[in-house]
């Protein structure tokens, strides 16, 4: 069970009627490496992991649900007042004819979210390796949106989310080094 | 912002072509992030302020690092 406070986790503000951004934003919303397919991920892979390291992806996959409302956020302000013409301008025109300005999980190319995206092996190191390199991959994305990018605003929520998953992937590795230590166990010389 | 002194960044120069049509980006850059080089975090970590570490994305200063982009003069 969750609880819900009803705030962002960090402001998002959007200085500048840009909606190309929104599309760019996509890839975070409904892409390979954004925060659905992480939030997905550990939460799903929580519950074959060694007892040790559930509450690290419990909590982190918690969180990735809050980035994601963020995202939903920057592409809601970015788009909600575009008209058709600026969303066909801005790349957008497939998703207008599809959505209007709703929102909808498709990376920045427009191909929509599949759950191929994400992996659940059972095997605990197989998945934490995935899940570090998934958030190194987000770190990734958010630099190239943010060199994209020119709207100091938005940016300054880009990099927040970025040092975010810099933290994940140090709590993920620390993970695994916990699950790999075998100082409890008694050994027979 | 410069990224010269910046301890996460690592730079190659990629294979230059005689034929090459466009003009040389220069040397490229790659993040190696701090996640990488720390190992299991020590106790008595160093820390910011509780308002600065909220609006960082961390807590703990070693773990922080700012991201321009390198193509931004």
């Amino acid at each position: 069970m969750w609880s819900y406070e009803k705030k962002l986790m960090y402001p998002v503000k959007v200085s500048t009627c840009n909606p190309t951004l929104a599309k760019y934003l996509m890839e975070q919303y409904g892409g390979a490496d954004g925060e659905l397919a992480a939030a997905l991920r550990y939460l799903n892979q929580r519950y074959t992991i060694p007892d040790k390291v559930i509450g690290v992806l419990n909590d982190i996959g918690t969180e990735e649900f809050a980035h994601l409302e963020m995202i939903a956020t920057m592409i809601y302000k970015l788009t909600k007042d575009a008209t058709p013409d600026q969303l066909r301008a801005a790349g957008l025109v497939e998703h207008y004819v599809s959505h209007d300005s709703a929102l909808f999980y498709n990376n920045a190319a427009g191909v929509p979210f599949t759950a191929t995206y994400i992996q659940a092996k059972g095997d605990p190191i197989a998945d934490l390796y995935e899940d570090i390199a998934a958030e190194e991959k987000a770190r990734a994305t958010y630099q190239w949106i943010i060199d994209q990018s020119d709207d100091p605003d938005l940016n300054d929520g880009l990099r927040f989310l970025r040092e975010r998953e810099i933290i994940h992937a140090q709590r993920f590795k620390e993970a695994v080094m916990l699950i790999t230590e075998d100082r409890e166990q008694k050994k027979v010389f | 912002m410069s990224q010269q002194n910046n301890p996460f960044r690592r730079y190659y120069l990629p294979f230059r072509g005689m034929f090459d049509p466009c003009p040389p980006l220069g040397p490229k850059v790659f993040v190696v992030p701090p996640n990488l080089l720390i190992g299991f975090q020590p106790p008595d970590f160093p820390q910011f302020p509780p308002l600065e570490a909220l609006q960082k994305g961390t807590l703990w200063e070693p773990f922080f690092d700012y991201y321009e982009s390198p193509y931004r003069k």
